[in-house]
């Protein structure tokens, strides 16, 4: 399927009829005024246009190695962090694209860094899956499963540590859970009572291998195990993201429980642009991905409750879309121009110290050749 | 000067950056109510409590990648690894993302984490708990690593590593623990990167850290009083950053070089150094770069072979009396 027809899809005419989501009155929802619901649509766009965008250049190759798209998740990523508060903190795996601009960060340093840019939020050293932003608290952004969940248990416990009230929310994929360090981390948090939520956004397969094919029994519920609590959670609406998170973030800020939450979600493309699409593929059909599309969709369900609700128009609608499409373009307008760094950058940001030599106390090399 | 274990050197030092700086936590296996699988944190919880001396579970990958966590938002944990040896489980924490996050940041993120522990063999314990993983954790540039020898380097360094805004790793040793030396009193810091020339000497130079340094200087000794040459010997104390300066200085003196290291050789701190001292000062050497090592096996159990197997006082005296004749 071209990039171009994936991106049609919210414009459909075969999709549900419009109807308030059930989780639209919740009370993580209630108080939400409309500009705050047309920030969080806005935001789920700008996901998808900017990692359609993304596709584009990667497929023009003006982007290297491995790219992880996160389209049709957009309303994990957006639900978790818009109930951020100041001393909260996310980190993720190698699909961070969508949690980074669910932080807040701009989509110009973003492309940039697929580019390989200097300008990139990581200066082109980390590439797709290493976005980091920590003035933003976003942490990342890693690349090997599970390997960030410990770093997430972490950042707890920093939180806890200095006596602040906040939540870290560590993110990792399905395929992630039956890694050791995850369970690792899933003990430290319950056994010191850390403000942790682990997230698992569950979209199906761990890159090929569905989850009826790699894990036994039910994702979240593992935390029983370790005396925590779980929940399950619908990630293809907005609204539902964020009423059932709600409580869970809450219980960790407030009285430092940790959690285990999964939402089930889904993924249009590949694990990465390197798994091709139906009929490519070699463990899902077209008909499957056409039916989350055309049902389940998060921006299309969500612009359908915004749409009963009166808080949107079409005609907003579209104009938020075309804003997206052309801020992504621009994006890519900044990272084709931006310079590459160069080679002698390549020493710098490796030490603190060496990176900031009038302060340095150690001696000798730090470098080698 | 008051004379001291290398155990409460690396005490002192704990005890002295805890009360320093109320963002350094103790974490490790064992390390609080045990005091210590080696006695090292004996007392600490009693004076410090239990929010900055904590027992962790046996799970390096979780507690050693939490330190990592809590280090990026300004903690400064120190981790107790019960054996280097137990790396093995917290490789891609340790490796993976401590070496790598402020990098791949863009050096947006710095981790004030210190991961310390024994890393020797030479106790019986056979190859899974006698590790010396100085060479692997010392090729990940974004990493330092630190050997100290004596009772007064462990706290010295200790306390510099403490306070350092990279990842530390500190090799300690089991059997060092109970060796004592002088170590003066007070906020004495010693420079990472710095090596000592632990004995001066004129005919051959003995580069070397760790408890080799020992061995170095009794073999030295031997070959003083037995075969009247003047051994030199350089303790590197801290691998990355390398003091190669000191190193040249010596063999331009001596002319004449033996790394002692207890490392495997292929691949080992030696091998780097013989590459960067014949680079560095071919024209000076009378004779080939010579390296005493670890004899080139999985660590064995049987006692009187491990002793052996490990460089010690009279390997070192053989190595050394090849390379001079």
């Amino acid at each position: 399927m071209s990039p171009t027809a994936a991106s049609s899809v919210e414009n459909k005419t075969d999709v549900p009829p419009a109807r308030p989501s059930p989780s639209a009155t919740a009370p993580a929802n209630a108080s939400l005024a409309p500009e705050a619901k047309i920030a969080l649509l806005r935001t789920m766009l700008r996901i998808r246009r900017f990692e359609e965008r993304s596709l584009r250049a990667y497929q023009a190759k003006k982007i290297g190695g491995f790219l992880h798209l996160y389209i049709g998740q957009e309303a994990v990523a957006v639900g978790c962090c818009s109930l951020m508060g100041k001393n909260d903190h996310v980190i993720t795996a190698y699909r961070d694209h969508g949690h980074a601009i669910a932080v807040g960060m701009e989509l110009n340093p973003l492309m940039a860094e697929l580019y390989g840019k200097a300008t990139g939020c990581s200066k082109g050293k980390g590439g797709s899956m290493h976005f980091f932003d920590p003035s933003r608290n976003y942490w990342g952004g890693h690349g090997i499963v599970g390997g960030q969940v410990p770093l997430g248990a972490g950042l707890a416990y920093g939180i806890k540590y200095q006596g602040l009230k906040g939540v870290a929310m560590a993110f990792m994929g399905d395929g992630a859970v039956n890694q050791g360090a995850v369970h690792e981390a899933y003990n430290l948090a319950a056994l010191w009572q850390l403000p942790v939520v682990f997230v698992i956004e569950n979209n199906g397969y761990s890159m090929g291998t569905s989850q009826a094919r790699s894990s036994a029994g039910e994702l979240a519920k593992r935390a029983e195990g370790y005396g925590m609590a779980w929940g399950v959670i619908d990630g293809h609406d907005l609204y539902a993201v964020r009423a059932g998170m709600d409580p869970f973030l809450r219980a960790a800020r407030e009285e430092s429980k940790p959690a285990v939450v999964e939402i089930r979600t889904y993924r249009y493309r590949g694990h990465s642009v390197a798994d091709p699409d139906p009929p490519n593929s070699t463990y899902r059909t077209k008909a499957e991905i056409e039916e989350y599309r055309r049902a389940k969709d998060p921006i299309q369900v969500f612009q359908n409750s915004l749409l009963a609700e009166g808080v949107l128009t079409p005609a907003l609608a579209e104009q938020i879309d075309t804003e997206a499409r052309a801020e992504a373009e621009v994006s890519a307008d900044f990272a084709e121009a931006s310079p590459c760094p160069t080679v002698e950058n390549l020493q710098q940001d490796v030490y603190w110290e060496t990176d900031h030599p009038a302060e340095r106390k150690s001696q000798g090399r730090l470098f080698f050749d | 000067m008051p004379v001291i274990t290398y155990r409460e050197a690396i005490r002192h030092a704990l005890a002295e950056e805890l009360a320093r700086d109320p963002n350094v936590v103790v974490l490790g296996e064992e390390v609080a109510q045990f005091h210590g699988a080696y006695k090292v944190t004996e007392g600490l919880l009693e004076k410090f409590g239990p929010q900055r001396i904590v027992d962790t579970p046996i799970s390096e990958a979780g507690f050693i990648g939490m330190g990592l966590g809590a280090s990026m938002l300004g903690v400064r944990p120190v981790m107790e690894l019960m054996f280097w040896s137990f790396y093995s489980v917290a490789f891609d924490q340790i490796l993976n993302n401590a070496a790598n996050v402020r990098y791949m940041s863009g050096g947006q993120i710095h981790c004030p984490i210190v991961i310390r522990g024994p890393a020797n063999g030479g106790t019986n314990v056979g190859a899974t708990h006698s590790h010396t993983p100085e060479n692997v954790l010392a090729s990940h540039p974004g990493v330092k690593v630190v050997v100290p020898a004596t009772p007064a380097d462990a706290k010295g360094l200790l306390k510099s590593a403490i306070r350092d805004n990279d990842p530390v790793f500190f090799l300690e040793n089991t059997i060092l623990y109970g060796l004592e030396g002088e170590v003066p009193d007070g906020d004495i810091l010693i420079p990472l990167g710095l090596a000592d020339v632990k004995r001066a000497g004129t005919d051959l130079t003995i580069v070397t850290y760790g408890r080799c340094v020992l061995h170095s200087l009794a073999a030295a000794e031997l070959l003083q009083k037995e075969h009247d040459i003047s051994v030199e010997v350089v303790d590197l104390r801290s691998i990355r950053p390398l003091d190669l300066d000191t190193v040249l200085a010596s063999v331009a003196k001596t002319h004449r070089v033996l790394v002692v290291e207890e490392q495997k050789p292929f691949c080992g701190v030696g091998a780097q150094l013989a590459y960067m001292i014949q680079r560095e000062a071919f024209d000076e050497l009378d004779a080939p770069i010579a390296r005493l090592c670890t004899v080139d096996a999985p660590a064995i159990y049987s006692p009187p072979v491990e002793i052996e197997q490990l460089p010690n006082p009279q390997r070192i005296l053989n190595a050394a009396l090849a390379v001079l004749a």
